[in-house]
């Protein structure tokens, strides 16, 4: 039997199709999860690193990938965990940082907090929580339009 | 005693099992909604801190359990936690009180063990440490924000930390486990923290205006399992009901 293996590139733009389960306006190669994928043989490994260890996406993420690949009629697929390194936000495409601002989450910032409100676009913003409806979110407040807004927290 | 990094693993995944099921006890019912969020945030990364280090602890033990055989069917004198995070959550400042005085010891331990010679102790290091770093900071304001408080959340805060430190003394004392992975290079002397911790400590109580008791005396037999306290058996009572009625049950 002859197999017709898809092409990395091509894998890897089928993945860039993947929503992430919890923010599903950014992918998963635009969150930056997916650290790589090779053909073993007639078997697709994909390897995927976690965003926090609890993270309870992690599950539905790997479902979602295997999913997709069944669907564009890849068999073989095997899911790799790859710890280190350490997932850090800095893996977050230029693409993925703007879909989360216009989706209303602050983009990530090595200062340690957003620019600016993601709604008004205001610099007066405050902290009122390190921690917010996912791991990976911190809770912020608009000083001037006095709207909470979820930050996509450094990592 | 069995295999020592099999002892070792299982007791760095019950800490974060033990503190995570207790912190998770707070779900619903913090004092604020802020606070509720971010315990259950702290609980789930310590669940899944534990996912890790007890499913490394099954794999290096190859008798066929996994994570959760570890921490759904063995018996209380069968874990390997400090004695610290088996302690009751008390009022929210104690919870808070106890998770100080983890992570103050957690972050330092885990930044030490990320240069250990086994690769997956490291990698399991490196990931936990960089959420514990988010615990640290958390509790670090929080302690300072309620033992510089009013007076009732001052002496709340003093009542917690004279109530916990007997606890404290257990997370650097070393026994035949610790030496036979230090022999290795796999981990550190855990004595070799002390004075980081003490001076860690030491700088946030002066700034929470609490005062460090003066007798080190320290309760142990947490990591050891040689006499775990009172509590544990309980705790478990509840975070293993399900899997002992219901053995295998998946949803």
């Amino acid at each position: 039997m002859v197999i017709e293996r898809p092409s990395i590139d091509t894998v890897w733009g089928w993945l860039s199709e993947v929503p992430d389960p919890e923010i599903p306006v950014i992918s998963l190669t635009d969150l930056g999860i997916v650290r790589d994928v090779a053909w073993a043989g007639d078997t697709l490994e994909v390897t995927v690193t976690p965003t926090y260890s609890g993270c309870p996406a992690t599950t539905i993420i790997n479902l979602d990938i295997e999913t997709a690949l069944r669907e564009r009629g890849v068999e073989n697929i095997r899911l790799k965990r790859q710890l280190s390194p350490a997932w850090t936000t800095d893996w977050l495409t230029a693409e993925g940082r703007e879909k989360l601002e216009r989706y209303g989450i602050a983009p990530p910032r090595p200062a340690g907090g957003p620019e600016h409100c993601p709604l008004c676009k205001s610099p007066d913003v405050e902290r009122i929580s390190q921690f917010g409806s996912t791991p990976c979110k911190a809770q912020w407040r608009c000083r001037a339009c006095l709207e909470p807004f979820d930050y996509f927290k450094c990592i | 005693m069995s295999d020592p990094l099999f002892e070792y693993l299982c007791r760095m995944g019950d800490n974060t099992l033990v503190l995570g099921h207790r912190v998770s006890e707070w779900c619903g019912v913090a004092p604020v909604l802020e606070e509720d969020i971010a315990l259950a945030n702290t609980a789930l990364d310590l669940i899944g801190q534990t996912q890790l280090w007890l499913g490394l602890a099954a794999e290096v033990e190859d008798a066929g359990r996994d994570a959760d055989a570890l921490a759904f069917r063995r018996d209380v004198w069968d874990f390997r936690n400090l004695l610290l995070v088996e302690q009751p959550n008390g009022d929210f400042g104690r919870t808070m009180m106890r998770q100080f005085l983890f992570d103050a010891w957690h972050l330092p331990y885990l930044t030490a063990l990320m240069d250990s010679k086994d690769a997956r102790i490291a990698a399991i290091a490196e990931k936990s440490a960089k959420e514990v770093t988010y615990h640290l900071e958390r509790s670090t304001d929080t302690v300072i924000g309620l033992g510089d408080g009013t007076e009732e959340s001052h002496n709340r805060m003093q009542a917690a930390l004279d109530r916990l430190w007997p606890y404290v003394g257990e997370m650097f004392v070393g026994d035949a486990v610790d030496s036979s992975l230090q022999e290795r290079g796999l981990a550190p002397d855990p004595a070799s923290l002390r004075p980081g911790y003490d001076e860690l400590v030491g700088d946030v109580f002066t700034a929470a205006t609490l005062k460090r008791p003066e007798d080190d005396f320290a309760h142990k037999g947490g990591k050891t399992g040689a006499r775990h306290s009172e509590h544990l058996g309980h705790m478990l009572t509840q975070m293993q009901w399900l899997q002992r009625a219901y053995p295998d049950a998946t949803w």
